[in-house]
């Protein structure tokens, strides 16, 4: 499809600007202005709402497929939620308002104040910040946290530990910290091996990242010990809140040893992924570490919630404000609306839905750890790879058949990864659809390996060349 | 309420297929001493109840205001057009397009914003968005830092308080020497900066307009910096680049701004947009996603992600930068409303900006205990008043006006400026009766 720059008609407008109910002020004093404009399209309103348009059509997403990324969650995003967000009185609001007084913005801050404090209760922390703006974001946050607290004991430390199977995230936002990072591998079962786990862990271990269900799938049934044990050496432990969406009601990580969590509102609470974002990374932790987190902090005091700025141990800020507060208010709202049960039944399903699929694909598929999982299973295409279909050419014939891939190559401990979560808001229609793809895929790779790897043939673009992206970058449209 | 679709029959089924009898089987891994100590919240409700509980609490929210309040986030207009497009759930349901055949709609929309940004800043390149602009900047900080193989950073006193704030927090454990300059309302010191740039300096970290609002011309800056193998960066405001020196134009390496004034909603601080672009000498080491051109097997152009060896999923705690969600959507909506405005409307509406900020300068000018302080401007400028802003911020709220962020916040002995904000959505006749209830606050 062509481009809006390759769309653009010189004099062509979009939206017109008003007229100027002011006297002209003149130009900006000579040395201080653009020299050349901007080469922006030059493009009718229509024509910016044929080309968006064309283009959402071109995307897979969940309202029109199945989207079983490993490890991303994407469950259905209510339709409520993001009414909910566009209310004027709160999309409105500018950031610095309670800078000018509380009063104005006394709703907002009642929003921050009660999500803290219900995914304090879902998670067992003792307290919340909602400032990260993702994921990842939520790591450093964690981590600058940990530092802080090492720090104030007089104490600092040097080493993160990750397992072999975790998300790059962690090792990356460990890196960013400033610490080196010590990876354990994997034992039979999947989990962390306990036994080098204890030969590497040192009291210069600032904290022990995990992943729990890990990104197998696969819950570690010691996670008690590795945390008592990380606890007796010094070290806090970190639980990457990804897969949240696996174990609500059942188990909180603030009650099995974990000092600081992050989640994922885009995940586990239903905000959308947004095509790659926003989304949002809170953060929760144990009183130890609540006086060291970022500012400012909604505290309510006589009845009115305000904005606490002076704490001394405050690591400093994060973000400009206080997080990203429309993301925030849909998850609040998807919370109030599931309730405990409807948190508990979305747990439950999600596990449900999981095992399924990995009950009735482990004949077709090789299954690496053959236990039941967690809200994802995690397959190897290692048979069919003996064919010449490895796992992206499975991936590549699904979008054909109408699916979302699962993730693939991920965890990277597993060969010819395939990686599928299918989340609780999928029905076993479609759940008995995607495995009847996968059975049929199975037997393609016996009988016509190369009607596979041919795929995908139905969508906009063929097989894209990614060496050539990679080699001579052409990052923007530069003319004809 | 609940999303899960299954019936009782469904769930007995699929127990039946998977081997177990009961759902609570799958979690025997969990032993009863690791069980939830609690997990007590409220019952699920409605729609119904929760729009009610949720409207109530907007209303408690004073968004009716006449605001003349900026400082970096700005109210500008946000045509139709951006609200229905992004609307369309095969983009904001989407997630990061790893499989590119099915994501060329997400992929292309980034390429082209990519492109505006290149266009706004004048830079070779950009890449698919940060978080915000403070993150941006610490990225940026972080990429000057492993290209330059040095530890100390020159932060400028106009660069705005938060981010100053930001980039403390993430550096507090990393080997680098931060060197920060002193408030400075108008044009950067220059004798001052040039004491401490030398042979060590990772990067000079300025920004244009300053915090204050005076807009300033850095190539004389830049030349310094490069001449001791410093780098600069800068953070912009977008719309003012409709009209002031780019960094482009002034040999700048790394720019970064915040793109919420490119079609984003207030929302009380966010989500919001982080841009970057840089030199394109510098590509391999830029944080996060981007996205490239390419052919498929038929030689269709098409669009991938691209240079991931960089990212934290290939390279891990080798990689460039942590980031992995990022503001894909909100990059989308300000591709949408440069789209819309296009070159010619882009330009208009900064002009209108300025027109409105210097119009307003001169009617406050006039009013005695109120002094303009700094030129040149584009819509926000900072004025030093006879009495204690606060005191006069507290009375012009009683009229409905937020006139402005008190610097006392942020800057001791400066307890009497204000930070005043002209977007095109003011009205000359607001603009006449704010100037008014601005006297009475001070004079009556």
């Amino acid at each position: 499809m062509q481009l809006i720059f390759e769309k653009s008609v010189e004099g062509k407008r979009g939206i017109k600007i008003p007229r100027s109910d002011v006297p002209e002020a003149g130009e900006i004093p000579k040395g201080y202005q653009r020299v050349k404009a901007p080469s922006l399209p030059e493009v009718s309103e229509l024509d910016v709402v044929r080309h968006f348009t064309r283009l959402s059509r071109l995307n897979f997403s969940i309202d029109a497929n199945f989207y079983p990324l490993g490890s991303c969650t994407m469950k259905y995003n209510p339709k409520f939620t993001e009414q909910i967000a566009g209310l004027s009185g709160f999309s409105g609001l500018h950031p610095f308002l309670p800078f000018l007084s509380e009063d104005l913005v006394q709703g907002a801050l009642e929003v921050i104040y009660e999500t803290e404090r219900l995914l304090g209760e879902i998670t067992g922390m003792d307290a919340f910040t909602l400032e990260p703006l993702a994921g990842a974001h939520g790591e450093l946050t964690g981590l600058l946290l940990i530092t802080a607290f090492h720090k104030y004991h007089g104490q600092p430390k040097r080493y993160v530990i990750v397992p072999d199977s975790s998300h790059g995230t962690n090792p990356a936002s460990a890196a960013i910290c400033g610490y080196e990072v010590i990876i354990i591998p994997s034992d039979k079962d999947g989990c962390m091996d306990f036994k080098k786990y204890k030969e590497r862990l040192n009291d210069e271990v600032a904290a022990v990242m995990l992943t729990c269900p890990n990104t197998l799938g696969l819950f570690n049934p010691h996670i008690k010990e590795i945390a008592d044990l990380a606890h007796k050496a010094g070290a806090l432990m970190y639980y990457d809140g990804a897969n949240l969406n696996a174990i609500m009601g059942k188990i909180r990580p603030g009650d099995v040893g974990f000092d600081v969590v992050h989640l994922n509102l885009h995940k586990t609470f239903a905000t959308p992924h947004g095509g790659g974002g926003p989304g949002a990374g809170p953060v929760g932790v144990k009183k130890e570490l609540a006086s060291f987190l970022p500012v400012p902090r909604v505290i309510k005091k006589d009845e009115k919630f305000v904005l606490e700025e002076n704490l001394p141990h405050s690591i400093g800020s994060i973000a400009p404000f206080y997080g990203n507060f429309g993301v925030i208010l849909k998850a609040y709202a998807y919370i109030l609306l599931l309730g405990k049960s409807g948190l508990i039944s979305v747990s439950e399903h999600a596990v449900l839905n999981a095992n399924y699929i990995r009950a009735r694909l482990k004949d077709y598929y090789h299954l690496p750890y053959d236990r039941i999982c967690m809200h994802e299973c995690v397959f190897s295409a290692v048979k069919q790879a003996k064919n010449g279909v490895h796992a992206i050419d499975i991936a590549k014939y699904l979008i054909d058949m109408g699916f979302h891939p699962p993730t693939m190559y991920f965890p990277t401990i597993v060969k010819e990864a395939l990686m599928i979560e299918p989340t609780e808001t999928e029905s076993k229609q479609t759940l008995d659809q995607f495995i009847e793809a996968m059975i049929e895929i199975a037997r393609l790779a016996e009988e016509n390996p190369q009607m596979i790897k041919d795929a995908p043939t139905t969508t906009p673009v063929k097989r894209l060349d990614e060496v050539k992206a990679a080699r001579n970058p052409d990052l923007r449209w530069k003319g004809e | 309420m609940s999303y899960v679709p299954h019936t009782r029959e469904e769930v007995k089924e699929m127990l039946k297929a998977i081997g177990v009898s009961s759902i609570e089987d799958l979690f025997a891994d969990i032993s009863e001493d690791l069980r939830a100590k609690s997990f007590s919240l409220p019952e699920g409700k409605s729609e119904f109840e929760v729009k009610e509980h949720l409207e109530r609490l907007s209303q408690k929210n004073n968004s009716f205001l006449i605001s003349f309040l900026g400082a970096g986030f700005y109210d500008h207009y946000i045509p139709a057009v951006v609200d229905a497009l992004v609307s369309r759930s095969e983009f904001y349901t989407a997630y990061t397009p790893y499989q590119a055949e099915c994501s060329q709609g997400i992929l292309q929309t980034i390429y082209e914003y990519q492109t505006a940004i290149c266009a706004l800043t004048d830079m070779d390149v950009a890449n698919a968005s940060l978080y915000d602009g403070g993150t941006a900047l610490f990225e940026a900080l972080m990429m000057a830092f492993r290209i330059t193989g040095r530890n100390k950073v020159i932060i400028d006193g106009g660069l705005n308080p938060l981010y100053q704030k930001m980039l403390f927090t993430y550096t507090a454990n990393l080997p680098l020497e931060i060197i920060k300059l002193p408030p400075q309302v108008g044009q950067v010191e220059r004798e001052t900066l040039y004491q401490h740039l030398d042979e060590k300096t990772v990067a000079v970290v300025l920004q244009n307009p300053n915090f204050f609002g005076t807009i300033d011309d850095y190539t004389d800056i830049v030349e310094q910096a490069h001449s001791v193998g410093a780098l600069v960066i800068v953070s912009v405001y977008p719309i003012a680049l409709g009209l002031i020196k780019t960094p482009g134009e002034m040999g700048v390496d790394i720019v970064t701004g915040e793109g919420q004034s490119l079609g984003l909603p207030l929302s009380f601080g966010g989500p919001y947009l982080g841009f970057l672009a840089c030199k394109k000498q510098f590509v391999r080491k830029m944080p996060g996603r981007v996205v490239g051109a390419t052919v498929d097997k038929e030689g269709k152009r098409g669009f991938v992600l691209t240079l991931q060896t960089r990212e934290q999923h290939i390279r891990r705690q080798k990689a460039t930068s942590n980031i992995c969600t990022n503001a894909a959507l909100c990059a989308l909506r300000a591709l949408i409303f440069l789209s819309v405005l296009g070159k010619t409307g882009f330009i208009e509406l900064a002009k209108l900006n300025y027109d409105k900020s210097e119009f307003a300068k001169t009617v406050l000018k006039k009013i005695p205990g109120v002094e303009v302080l700094n030129t040149p401007t584009f819509n926000e400028f900072t004025v030093r008043i006879s009495e204690d802003a606060n005191e006069v911020v507290r009375k012009m709220l009683t009229k409905r006006f937020v006139p402005g962020l008190p610097l006392g916040k942020f800057f001791k002995d400066m307890n009497n400026y204000l930070l005043i904000t002209v977007t095109e959505k003011r009205k000359k006749e607001e603009i006449l009766r704010f100037a008014e209830a601005l006297n009475d606050a001070i004079n009556l």
